[in-house]
């Protein structure tokens, strides 16, 4: 921690210098100057938190942090220094078992950081100096040095890779640990580099260390007899990263650029900030309410003591001390009030903070066991990352989701394609071996087919054009010495386990896109082969079994700006191609208008019929276009700054004036049941927001699909496409779109309060709402300050009436920036993010509660997230069984927690009137003590991770009832002053109850009398008795565990105030219940005056829970199940059931 | 807080009926059919306890007599605030017989026994006969641990210096005789605090165990002599000393003198004119406190109260009148729809 704070400072000293520069092997560059080494910090790895020598006092100083801790802390040393009622053991045994478990907990942490901290530091590595091999500790690794690695092994720090025992200057590495993509990546040796690095004499400039995973931007001069350095770019192709693991490559070499907390790893070693929940907002409402009802009571009673004293003066039976009478009148007051405070703290309880975070740890557990969230694909089951949101999943007002691979399965399959403006499709048999049959097309051009050259060229295109590597089976790697181009980004970083094609075994392909892999294996089942990837050319076999070879010259990866890729190959023949591909909206723009129309129409259909489509485009490239081409996009490499920026800016130059060739649809099919789990969801109140980086069109029928939008929905749409209407500029055009579309949905819906916003209903209007990237941006970056708030607030107003948007074309950043503007509006409604890929992990970061899919789009999304489910389906039971019961669990322990101390004090304060206002307690120092600990904590315990007030089942088929619990509304304040007020009630009964049994104190059958413990101690027997009842009382589903602890808790007291009364205890100064309690139980009028309270106590509840019974759930339940009248007919069709036409008509 | 290690892909959650919240389980539904006649009969047990615990503590026989002496007539006026022994004597008479066996109380008022620094000044340890406390009695015992002379006092505290000191005697005039009535001061005090809980020092004669300590200052006589008639019932197990030392609930409270028990007193108090004689030494003038005898028998349910009694047939009643106004709502609300 202070050493990563010291790096930072340092950094921030270095950070004025923008780049590092490293002296490969330590040698001074050029040989003739001076070496100075570089300061750098040391390869050593840090991650704990303490050593032996500070722990105990760090670990204190961190735990009092926490507030709670703190008041506990207070009130304990009150009790040491001030002459207080209880004995410090009291307050102090509870505060220090809750210390030491957390102290035990987290040293045991902290032991097992330790210990992979020396594992990692103490890792042997080879390093070369002056060309000598030297094992040394991974720790002692400087940077500069040149660490060699063997297969298998994990790289020590972040590397340059300068050497690789493959003849092609590559190594394969996986990136497990790092961010769960467990697919080989390659990564690349500097090009002409000394074969003996012994006599390298080369330096680094690399900019400082920066924690993003994919970006690397350097430059390595290497020096050769006194010449001008040669310069080579360096990029993250060249990095090899700490906590990799190196494959396949048998030993590589590396020169140490990033070492110890400053690699990348180490800077990507950060906590996610905390997110706490609504519940735990409300306990530090409560907390505040009762510590002011504790402050006001302890100055209640001080002041009235001092009214007292002056009325009865010393007596002569109590005199006081010496030393009482010298203290100073004031700051006996001051003593006197932390004496009430100490009597009465047990209002707020220590034991409050330990039952909610087991109820949350071991309650969490109840997620990972369940196996309907166990999916026998991906053999998982789900994942808490964090318990202390539970609750928060019972309380989601708007679901966030993101499209590919969590509505839908990203499980692409070619579904067709069109050339030329003809449409093929693939035959549901396999029999045509031309594999190309017209089932359609446009108008004019029925029953005709393209050219069989544009054929030939659109699926080379599509054979070419994608980074996808083939599978090798293991034995033909040994003499296939292939490499694999690779990695790109398609929405996301990701690996897809390749799948076997049935007719094709032996063929398998890896890419990180799925809607590659999906136009690869199109094309081949129209006869074109993909083969692999042979040091730069790629081999195809074409429909008439020839291989066909290109040279792979560039290739110009995806980037979500641009939205399209493409490569540059040069044909046996001589001619350089440019292949490119990419959404529709990108790719017309830079192709020749001609062609555009005529496949335009074809993109719309199918993007309507919900599939993804790609368009392709090609173009010739002269031999003087390509030297020019290839002369920037070298130079761009180079780049050290704003290398991005200018790649692109030459992508965008080459990447006109092509020649459209065709399109391709993609399907991709919905999740399982997603349309079940969204109508589940919308009636549960919820509102569904899909956010995606797909087009409108496919987004917008995925939303049919998925039932989120409804025949009868109307949609309202905010788009680029509709801004441009109307011929005026798109800021007015803005403008008056969000007031009209204002005016509908808000102004003349029927005026809805607050409190109904969340009913969704059946008869009224329904709205959808659609809006791009670019319109969003523009309603929350709009030109003037006024105007940007103002739309802001019309467009929330609008999102909020429709019952679903969709928000297409999204950069992750702006879905996480919608999230934000939700999260932050008013009423602050609890928001949660779904998403599986990377591009979801802002907002799933961004939201309340964050819930990764775990999907074919690596585990970035995964490891953000709070809960992971593999499946979308999955949400439903999550919210509307799990987070139901959860809140209502954690709700109704919260609320019980503050109404048992509550009625628990009471008794103490009033009989504060009783004494004198001398402090004395009214219960023994073993019940203050025991009471949260033992007597009444295991039964809310149980209580709180078994209750099922309505069954998993019920809640399940009934949605609605999710709604029963909205807005926090357990803990709301009309229901936290009933508990207040019933606390009250029980205290008052108890007190004054057993206040008139004792007008005589005679109250056994032999005339003799009962002093004040026996007093306490029947308010304390009824007290027990009582909440423990109430808690029974209120227990829907008793399974034996609840039997167990709530007979078992009072058996327990029952026996423990034997026993504690029973002995002559040798430790205790006084033995004040020395058979108390069992003359208590001797005695009649006891019994009786128990019991009566008992039943006093509970009468009102019992009268409540009968009379409040015709609109409790188990009527609901009762009453639906013979016909819910109310719940829809299920509008979920078959999945994708290709008829949106009728749908489309109400599409504006 | 949980980090849940990633499961292994064979580590199928288990599907036991726990994991998986499906633990059989009893759902008790507190339905009108139920609660009603529940209602009903808890209302009428109560009412029946109730009525029995009525009749009871109104048979219970009580004669309290205040002998405060605030009252310029009243005999005790003179001993009010007289320093000096004094001895005041009141009649009264009782007109049926008083039935047996009677108990003997004396009552306080406005006096705090359960104050804090009150009730907490003694020394358990001395009181359980541990000689090493004589010498050295514990500090809560402040201001009443030593006396000027800095000798330790035995039993130390404000609890034990204050013991309650007056004496009563109770004549019966028979025949214009008077005629002593034998008070048991026995079993007035806990069992377990007789037996148990405090403990004379091992050593004979007692008075030896109390060398080099003082008596409590506003005692009259050390503690050794409290009962010279009786070893066991002298020194720390005088059951007067255990019943002062169990501290009252509430400033007005009441504590078990003596127990009429003699054989000629056994079936109760005769009807008659009797007289009490009170040594009057405890003052209570200076808090506003006052002091009564209180003669009364007890029952089953211990002394006289009426408040158990009207307190179960209220409640009782409670139950009924609910039970009716729920079946009221219910005949009007609830029966339609559930059939």
């Amino acid at each position: 921690m202070l050493r990563r704070r010291l790096n930072r400072l340092f950094g921030g000293d270095e950070g004025r210098v923008h780049s590092r520069t490293i002296y490969v092997g330590h040698k001074s560059c050029p040989p003739n100057e001076a070496y100075i080494p570089p300061k750098f910090c040391d390869n050593r790895i840090v991650s704990s938190k303490y050593t032996v020598w500070n722990f105990l006092p760090k670990n204190l100083f961190e735990q009092f942090r926490r507030i709670a801790n703190f008041y506990f802390l207070i009130i304990f040393l009150v009790q040491v220094i001030v002459d207080t009622p209880t004995s410090p053991v009291t307050s102090g045994l509870p505060l220090f078992f809750v210390i030491t478990v957390t102290a035990v907990k987290q040293g045991y942490e902290d032991w097992l950081r330790h210990k992979a901290d020396r594992e990692v530091n103490e890792y042997r590595v080879s390093v070369l100096e002056d060309g000598r091999r030297i094992r040394k500790m991974s720790a002692k690794i400087k940077v500069g040095d040149i660490v060699e690695v063997e297969e298998d092994e994990t790289f020590p720090c972040d590397l340059i890779l300068l050497q690789s025992s493959r003849d092609d200057g590559t190594c394969f590495v996986t990136t497990a640990s790092l961010d769960g993509e467990s697919n080989h990546k390659t990564h690349y040796t500097v090009a002409d580099l000394e074969s003996d690095l012994q006599y390298l004499s080369a330096t680094i400039e690399c900019e400082q260390p920066q924690p993003d995973l994919y970006k690397f931007v350097g430059r390595m001069h290497i020096y050769r007899n006194s010449q001008e350095p040669d310069v080579r770019s360096l990029g993250p192709e060249n990095l090899l990263l700490k906590g990799a693991n190196l494959k396949n490559t048998q030993k590589i070499c590396g020169v140490a650029v990033y070492t110890g907390m400053e690699t990348k790893m180490a800077l990507n070693y950060q906590g996610k900030s905390q997110k706490r929940s609504a519940v735990e907002k409300s306990i530090n409402a409560f907390l505040l309410v009762y510590l002011f009802i504790l402050v006001s009571k302890a100055l209640v009673c001080t002041t009235l003591k001092y009214v007292w004293q002056s009325k009865h003066d010393e007596t002569w039976y109590n005199e006081k001390t010496q030393k009482e009478k010298e203290t100073n009148q004031y700051l006996k007051m001051f003593t006197d009030f932390l004496s009430f405070m100490v009597l009465f703290n047990f209002i707020i309880p220590v034991s409050m903070y330990v039952t909610v975070e087991m109820q949350k740890f071991l309650g969490s557990f109840f997620i990972t066991w369940d196996k309907d969230f166990f999916d026998p694909e991906i053999q998982e089951g789900a994942l808490v990352n964090t318990s202390d949101l539970n609750e928060e999943l019972g309380q989601v007002e708007y679901i966030f989701t993101d499209k590919t691979g969590t509505l839908t399965q990203n499980n692409m399959e070619f579904i067709e394609c069109c050339i030329d403006g003809f449409q093929y499709k693939h035959g549901d048999g396999s029999s045509e071996l031309d594999g190309f049959c017209v089932t359609d097309g446009p108008v004019n051009k029925i029953q005709q087919k393209a050219g069989r050259e544009r054929e030939e060229l659109f699926l080379r295109a599509l054979c070419l054009c994608h980074t996808v590597q083939v599978k090798e089976s293991t034995k033909q790697r040994q003499d296939q010495n292939d490499q694999f181009d690779q990695i790109d980004q398609v929405d996301g970083l990701g690996l897809d386990h390749g799948f076997l094609d049935p007719p094709q075994k032996e063929m398998g392909f890896i890419a990180s896109s799925p809607d590659e892999i999906a136009l690869v294996k199109g094309a081949m089942r129209y006869g074109f082969t993909f083969l692999g990837l042979e040091s730069k050319n790629m081999k195809i076999l074409n429909r008439n079994k020839d291989v066909e070879t290109y040279e792979l010259l560039h290739v110009l990866n995806f980037d979500p700006v641009r939205r399209r890729m493409s490569v540059m190959v040069r044909s046996k023949t001589g001619d350089i191609l440019l292949f490119c591909k990419g959404a529709d909206s990108s790719i017309f723009p830079q192709v020749r208008q001609e062609e555009v129309e005529r496949i335009r129409m074809h993109v719309e259909r199918n993007a309507t019929e919900g599939y993804r489509t790609l368009c392709v485009a090609y173009k010739h490239l002269s031999a003087q276009e390509y030297a020019r081409a290839d002369a920037d996009l070298r130079e761009a490499r180079l780049a050290l700054q704003d290398r991005e920026e200018k790649l692109m800016a030459v992508y965008n130059r080459v990447e006109t004036d092509m020649i459209l060739i065709g399109a391709t649809a993609v399907e991709d099919q919905l999740q399982d049941e997603a349309a079940q789990t969204m109508e589940a969801l919308q009636g549960a109140g919820m509102k569904v927001w899909v956010l995606t980086g797909d087009k409108m069109e496919t987004a917008k029928s995925t939303c049919y699909a998925c039932g989120l939008f409804k025949k009868n929905t109307e949609l309202l749409e905010l788009t680029l496409r509709t801004l441009e209407d109307g011929g005026r500029s798109r800021e007015e055009r803005l403008h008056d779109l969000l007031l009209e579309y204002h005016k509908k949905a808000v102004q003349d819906a029927p005026p809805v309060k607050l409190g109904i916003t969340r009913s969704w209903s059946v008869a009224g209007h329904d709205y959808g709402f659609i809006i791009d990237g670019a319109s969003l941006s523009m309603v929350l970056s709009s030109s003037s300050e006024p105007n940007s708030r103002r739309y802001k607030n019309l467009f929330l107003q609008i999102c909020q009436n429709c019952t679903s948007v969709l928000c297409c074309r999204m950069a992750p950043l702006q879905k996480a920036q919608i999230v934000k503007l939700v999260k932050n509006s008013k009423g602050n409604p609890i928001t949660l993010s779904i998403g599986d890929g990377a591009n979801d992990v802002s907002m799933i970061l961004e939201a309340h509660v964050g819930i990764g899919i775990k999907g074919k789009e690596g585990r970035q999304a995964v490891k953000n997230s709070d809960y992971a489910i593999p499946k979308l389906k999955h949400l439903k039971k999550l919210l509307l069984a799990h987070g139901h019961l959860y809140y209502v669990r954690i709700a109704h322990l919260v609320q019980y927690f503050f109404y048992k101390n509550l009625c628990f004090i009471l008794p103490q304060f009033l009989y504060q009137f009783f004494c004198g206002y001398s402090q004395q307690p009214l219960y023994d120092a073993a019940y203050l003590t025991m009471y949260n600990i033992c007597f009444t904590s295991m039964p809310i315990l149980a209580y709180s991770l078994l209750e099922q007030h309505i069954c998993i089942e019920v809640l399940l088929e009934h949605s609605t009832l999710y709604r029963d619990i909205a807005k926090n509304a357990m803990l709301r304040w009309k229901l936290f002053l009933y508990w207040t007020a019933l606390g009250i009630f029980h205290g008052l009964v108890f007190f004054f109850g057993v206040r008139f049994l004792f007008s005589n104190p005679a109250l056994q059958d032999n005339g003799q009398v009962f002093g004040n413990w026996s007093y306490g101690t029947i308010v304390f027997t009824v007290l027990v008795f009582t909440v423990t009842l109430k808690l029974a009382l209120d227990t829907r589903h008793w399974t034996w565990i609840n039997h167990f602890v709530i007979w078992g808790s009072l058996a327990f007291y029952v026996f423990f105030s034997f026993f504690w009364g029973g002995i002559i205890w040798p430790f205790l100064k006084h033995q004040r219940l020395y058979f108390v309690f069992a003359n208590m139980l001797s005695s009649v009028s006891a019994w009786l005056v128990i019991i009566l309270l008992i039943l006093l106590s509970l009468l009102p509840e019992i009268l409540l829970v009968v009379l409040r019974k015709p609109r409790g759930p188990h009527a609901r339940q009762k009453k639906s199940s013979a016909g819910d009248p109310q719940s829809p007919q299920s509008p979920a069709r078959p999945l994708l059931t290709r008829t949106f036409s009728d749908e489309s008509n109400t599409v504006i | 807080m949980v980090k849940e290690e990633q499961e292994e892909s064979s580590n199928r959650p288990d599907n036991t009926a726990f994991t998986q919240q499906r633990l059989p389980a009893w759902q008790p539904i507190l339905s009108a059919s139920i609660v009603i006649p529940m209602f009903v009969l808890i209302g009428a047990a109560f009412i029946g306890v109730g009525v029995a615990l009525f009749i009871t503590s109104r048979d219970i026989q009580l004669q309290e007599l205040d002998y405060t002496g605030d009252d310029s007539e009243h005999p005790c006026f003179k001993c009010r605030t007289n320093t000096e022994k004094c001895t005041c004597s009141m009649t009264f008479s009782i007109p049926t017989l008083f039935k047996g066996p009677v108990f003997f109380y004396y009552g306080l008022t406005n006096y705090f026994q359960n104050q804090r620094k009150y009730g907490a000044s003694k020394d358990d340890n001395q009181l359980y006969g541990d000689l090493n406390y004589f010498t050295s009695p514990s500090t809560d015992c402040d201001p009443y641990t030593r006396d000027s002379k800095n000798m330790p006092i035995v039993p130390c505290g404000a609890l034990a210096n204050s013991m309650f000191n007056d004496t009563f005697t109770l004549s019966h005039t028979v025949n214009g005789v008077q005629k002593i009535v034998p008070l048991d001061g026995k079993g007035i005090a806990w069992w377990t605090d007789y037996n148990i809980k405090y403990r004379n020092p091992s050593i004979t004669p007692l008075i030896n165990a109390f060398n080099g300590t003082k008596k409590p200052t506003n005692w009259p006589k050390p503690i050794y002599e409290l009962d010279t008639t009786d070893v066991y019932n002298n020194g720390f197990i005088n059951q007067d000393f255990l019943v002062w030392m169990r501290r009252a609930a509430l400033p007005d409270f009441r504590k078990l003198y003596r127990r009429i028990t003699h054989d000629d007193y056994a079936a109760g108090l005769p009807a008659g004119n009797y007289t009490l004689t009170i040594a009057y030494n405890y003052p209570v003038h200076s808090f506003n406190g006052k002091k009564k005898v209180v003669l009364s028998n007890v029952s089953w349910m211990g002394g006289k109260n009426d408040f158990l009694g009207i307190a179960y047939i209220v409640v009782g009643s409670m139950c009924v009148v609910m039970s009716i106004v729920m079946l009221i709502v219910y005949a009007r609300f609830k029966f339609g729809e559930d059939d």
